[in-house]
């Protein structure tokens, strides 16, 4: 069985345009912001830059979307977050979309992506992570999502998590729950 | 679980979504939950230290800074499973590596600089571990919510 998969997704998205200056930025805030008053001017006291220069360049970084957001990020876990399930989806390729946006529409979900199927091993083409306070949440969120999603007859698995191996800090845009 | 108060609540909801970019952003948080810039600014400490915050700063999108993201899963032998996952989790592109209750019970996130190095690395695992690699990269996003009430 040759599971090597050269193909690659129909588009990346390109990539921002950055100078010196916006990278010695990213560098400087990767760690973490300064818990001071005036944090920017802290943070442009490292790398040569003025506060007002520091600001600008952020909110630039946050409208051309390199920066997601500024901010905390949680550990699910020691929110009382306990259980959550990689749920997975077989759905025709025409009703992706609506399913996936009405998937995406409740609080529960907290992420919903199409992904490519792996025939025939892997025959799933929407991931939804669901988090809950315990598994029968996570299992009653997904019998509500069957329900008002009209997803009966839709093949679906539920994999929920046993042990997490390995988490860095999420510096990027991947979110806990084995997912990006 | 460390204990949370109602302040320590308001802060890491109102963090969530986003540190202001001005001169005072503490202050001006401060303000919004009616406490004061201190008492916030050591709240946030504690909370780090506590490890209730993994981390405070910026949440960039790889993809954007040139980087890719692929979810990969493999269906690892019960008995090979420890060694395997030593072997996935000492690469530096693992971002995470959680076991699952399923035939495929390994997913990992790979994260790279250049998304040529996804297959890359991938073939890397494939090689050490004579095992199967299912590259599953994001095709459409619907949603992410990166919210959680706390």
């Amino acid at each position: 069985m040759d599971m090597k998969v050269t193909r690659k997704p129909a588009r990346w998205p390109v990539p921002a345009e950055l100078d010196g200056d916006d990278e010695a930025l990213i560098a400087a805030i990767q760690g973490g912001l300064p818990l001071v008053p005036e944090p920017y001017a802290e943070i442009g006291r490292r790398i040569g830059l003025d506060e007002a220069e520091v600001i600008a360049r952020l909110r630039r970084l946050q409208a051309a979307g390199v920066i997601k957001r500024l901010g905390v990020v949680v550990r699910h876990h020691e929110l009382g977050y306990r259980a959550n399930a990689m749920t997975v989806w077989d759905i025709p390729d025409h009703r992706v979309d609506s399913l996936g946006a009405c998937m995406g529409r409740f609080d529960f979900v907290t992420l919903c992506y199409r992904r490519p199927r792996r025939l025939p091993d892997w025959p799933y083409n929407l991931f939804t992570m669901i988090h809950g306070r315990d598994r029968d949440e996570v299992l009653a969120n997904i019998a509500r999502l069957r329900r008002e999603c009209g997803l009966d007859g839709i093949a679906h698995e539920v994999l929920f998590s046993r042990r997490r191996f390995k988490q860095r800090g999420a510096i990027y845009h991947a979110p806990e729950g084995g997912d990006a | 679980m460390p204990e949370l108060d109602a302040l320590d609540r308001a802060i890491v909801n109102r963090l969530q979504a986003g540190l202001p970019v001005s001169e005072r952003p503490y202050a001006e948080v401060a303000a919004e939950l009616e406490t004061s810039e201190a008492v916030l600014l050591e709240r946030l400490q504690r909370l780090l230290d506590e490890r209730v915050l993994t981390r405070f700063g910026p949440l960039y999108d790889a993809e954007r800074l040139g980087g890719a993201f692929a979810l990969c899963a493999m269906a690892v032998p019960e008995a090979r499973f420890d060694a395997v996952a030593e072997q996935v989790n000492a690469l530096p592109e693992v971002a995470h590596n959680y076991r699952r209750e399923h035939r495929f019970n390994m997913w990992f996130v790979l994260a790279t600089e250049q998304p040529d190095d996804i297959e890359r690395i991938a073939d890397a695992v494939r090689e050490q571990t004579g095992l199967p690699v299912y590259v599953m990269p994001k095709e459409r996003e619907y949603h992410l919510r990166l919210k959680l009430e706390a």
